[in-house]
């Protein structure tokens, strides 16, 4: 026990302590309805509604949603939200839970677990999937991300390794020299922060996008 | 030694600690100024405002409360908000088109039990899908409020008792209402205000349009759902509540868009939980006293981190052979399990937000812990089960390690063979007596409950993983509630309403769960800070085993590892700890 410093009081707090009154308990329950009034108006009606003013006026496109739009102004997506891409000359995302895929109004994982033999199924089906389409030998080692489903259903990114073999598909798909494809897959790809924080990723939508745009 | 620990995990953690280390004393002197009444940066533009509120609700300032009136006036205050909610929920189709534009039904009576108690608690564990079933009026006034007020609770509870320990012969232990009106303003508000900000900048939606739905580049739709995302991610983080706006939690990338986002929604959750230890050894006169918990914590912090991170980044031999999976990290693909993961997060922030979300009462996640690995996934069950005392949530973190250290102190005690003391005051029956039944709650609470799921239909209709997982996902729904964590092995169906008989008993008895876990256990140690604070202070003497060092610190680890592996050993080993052999042998179900 360090000594002196306990026996001390500190500075500036109040020891007394002493009741200075008994609150009845009418007083208590009134007090409770009333507090809790007070807070509920003020946390869940002013802050909000103030904060919202605040961040349409200082970031209003992160504050909508970071919604994309094409040429027409049509909106295409969020460069947030992942969508499904099936077609042979588009990168693939993940694997989806959400709803029927990419659902973005009902976000879930598959919450399958590790002695699950679903879960040992559908990796296979979609590890024999992805080495089908994209012409791969059998014992090509996939990344995890390629086999597994995401946490949301909206993973909007994939690994650099399976963005890269997905790239000859792309380039011929599309009747573009993989150099093209590959230097794009470089432009959308994000290291990680500070270069500690999170994981390197390739950003699916707004590479397909830019891909779209790609003149031959 | 395996390539990941040489890797990312080890700068990753670093860097999280030392921003945690070097955050705890000026948090924790400003808990200080506040709860003590000195003047803050804040006041000139909220002292009218806290004096305002005093006014309306009829609190005088200069009250003090014995124990059990701050008890009651918790218990008050909590009943009130929780009809409140209760209420709001069940009148929902009387809402009016515009807090209920989906014209959303009344929700029933189990589940409106089960949320308003959910919410009261700081659990936040969640039987709905909020889009479908909760209305405006109900998500913003009737739950996100609750976010507030019982993060405010807890930490309030933790300072009623810091003042019992640290005040000598004294009666009182302060005004509920006032700090519960001074945590809001001068600590919860100014950080929020900052932080919500900060979310809506790395990407975070902040708006109340409808929907957009928006035309996909293969010629589909895709409706966009768009909420206040970013007020609520925050106070849900930073107040230790865990309950997502969307399904996914901070997984959906309008939660949580970035490494950076999730970096500080980390530090967020530990961030009150670190200052109020800090705010305590500053109370009492020796921050040594403080800085010896904060050590505990941190040790087991650092080893729970390092085992999921290890088991995960290991991953699912079956799926390595069978698939011919990547599991090793590589500089271009995450490798180790990555099923329930998002690619921005990867195995090591996955990992360590399991560890941290649970160690805490948080309960947000941004990866599924029911697709963990076995043993990964019994780090956060193990955090949860031993009372959430690494940093902990919001107060119940606080006061739940000043449980475990006077029992530290009376183990101590018998082992020398001198009357156990603490903070300079004889540690007596009373207090362990009441320090024993806080331990005994939760043990009592969780493997009573988790019994009565499993002898019946009732409970095991629920379960999704087949085989030892499904014990766990029972056990893990009974320690998330009990421990107000609200976190999930969320395959456990719940909340179907299909599953009508497990629907409702899962309702039911949570609700139950979570009052005692919150309220019963927070009893007997508002007492031990009356009993305390009623006490002389007696001089250390070559007998007083010190309990600002070191040695205590890694006594207080011991106390809280073997006394959690006692109690839950028999349990675990029938749920992740025999399917983590199974799947070494190769055993699927």
């Amino acid at each position: 026990m360090s000594t002196s410093a306990t026996s001390q009081p500190p500075a500036g707090s109040p020891q007394t302590g002493t009741p200075r009154r008994r609150s009845s308990v009418r007083g208590l329950i009134v007090t409770s309805i009333l507090m809790t009034v007070v807070l509920m108006v003020g946390t869940g009606i002013i802050y909000p509604l103030v904060m919202t003013g605040l961040a349409q006026v200082l970031f209003h496109d992160h504050a909508n949603g970071s919604l994309i739009k094409n040429a027409r102004g049509q909106v295409v997506g969020s460069s947030l939200i992942g969508q499904n891409f099936t077609k042979p000359q588009y990168f693939h995302p993940r694997l989806s839970a959400a709803g029927k895929g990419y659902d973005a109004t009902s976000s879930g994982g598959s919450n399958l677990g590790p002695t699950n033999k679903v879960l040992i199924k559908n990796t296979i089906a979609q590890a024999n999937l992805i080495r089908k389409e994209n012409n791969l030998p059998a014992n090509y080692p996939l990344p995890a991300d390629a086999v597994s489903t995401s946490a949301s259903g909206l993973d909007p990114d994939i690994s650099p390794a399976y963005a890269d073999l997905q790239v000859p598909r792309v380039a011929k798909a599309r009747g573009l020299s993989q150099a093209t494809v590959l230097a794009l897959v470089k432009k959308y790809t994000d290291g990680r922060t500070l270069g500690i924080l999170g994981e390197p990723r390739v950003r699916v939508l707004q590479l397909n996008i830019a891909l779209d745009n790609t003149k031959k | 030694m395996p390539s990941w620990l040489i890797g990312n995990a080890i700068a990753q953690w670093a860097l999280y600690s030392v921003l945690l280390l070097l955050s705890a004393r000026p948090v924790g002197g400003y808990m200080y100024r506040i709860f003590t009444g000195q003047r803050t940066l804040f006041h000139p533009v909220l002292r009218p405002v806290e004096v305002g509120i005093y006014r309306l609700t009829r609190v005088d300032e200069a009250e003090e409360m014995r124990w059990y009136t701050y008890l009651l006036a918790i218990l008050a205050f909590s009943i009130v908000g929780l009809l409140i909610t209760y209420g709001v929920e069940r009148t929902q189709q009387w809402h009016g088109g515009f807090f209920n534009p989906q014209g959303l039904p009344n929700v029933t009576p189990v589940l409106a039990w089960n949320t308003a108690v959910s919410f009261t608690t700081n659990t936040n564990w969640q039987n709905y899908t909020g889009e479908a079933t909760m209305s405006y009026l109900t998500q913003m006034f009737g739950l996100a409020t609750h976010n507030w007020m019982s993060a405010a609770t807890g930490i309030v509870a933790a300072v009623a008792l810091v003042r019992g320990l640290a005040r000598r012969t004294a009666s009182g232990v302060g005004s509920f209402w006032v700090d519960v009106v001074r945590c809001t303003l001068y600590l919860l508000l100014p950080i929020l205000f900052v932080f919500t900000l900060f979310l809506v900048w790395q990407g975070v939606p902040q708006d109340f349009s409808a929907y957009t739905v928006a035309h996909t580049l293969e010629g589909t739709t895709q409706t966009i759902a768009q909420v206040p995302v970013a007020t609520q991610e925050a106070i849900k983080i930073l107040g230790t509540n865990g309950g997502g706006i969307m399904n996914a939690n901070s997984a959906h990338p309008f939660e949580n868009p970035t490494p950076l986002s999730n970096f500080f929604e980390m530090l967020s959750i530990f961030l009150l939980g670190s200052g109020l230890v800090y705010m305590f050894g500053k109370w009492v006169g020796n921050t040594k006293q403080g800085w010896a918990l904060w050590a505990a914590m941190f040790i087991l912090f650092s080893v729970g981190f390092f085992t999921a991170a290890g088991f995960e980044q290991n991953g699912n031999h079956l799926i390595a052979s069978q698939a011919h999976v990547q599991t090793l990290a590589t500089s271009n693909q995450p490798g180790g399990n990555m099923e329930g993961k998002e690619v921005r997060f990867g195995i090591v922030d996955s990992a360590m937000w399991a560890t941290i979300t649970t160690d805490a009462s948080c309960g947000a996640i941004n990866a599924w812990h029911d697709s963990f690995m076995p043993l990964a996934g019994l780090v956060p069950l193990t955090n949860m089960a031993t009372g959430e005392v690494i940093f902990g949530g919001v107060g119940a973190g606080l006061y739940g390690m000043l449980m475990y250290a006077i029992l530290a102190v009376f183990i101590a005690g018998l082992m020398v063979g001198r009357t156990p003391e603490y903070l300079g005051k004889k540690v007596e029956s009373f207090e362990i007596k009441m320090a024993s039944i806080a331990l005994l709650i939760s043990p009592a609470n969780i493997l009573f409950f988790a019994a009565l799921a499993i002898v019946g239909t009732w409970g095991t209709a629920a379960i999704f993983n087949p085989g030892p997982h499904g014990l766990s996902e029972v056990l893990y729904a009974f320690t998330s509630m009990n421990a107000n964590n609200g976190s999930a092995f969320a395959g456990l169906g719940t909340g179907t309403p299909t599953l009508q008989p497990a629907f409702n008993f899962y309702n039911v008895t949570g609700g139950i769960a979570m009052l005692i876990g919150r309220f019963l256990f927070l009893t007997p140690l508002l007492a031990i800070g009356g009993s305390m604070a009623r006490k002389k202070t007696v001089p250390a003497n070559l007998g007083t085993f010190p309990t600002d060092g070191p040695t205590f610190s890694i006594l207080l680890v011991a106390v809280i590892v073997i006394v959690a592996a006692l109690t839950y050993f028999p349990a675990y080993s029938l749920g992740p700890i025999i399917e983590q052999f199974l799947l070494n042998a190769g055993k699927t179900f």
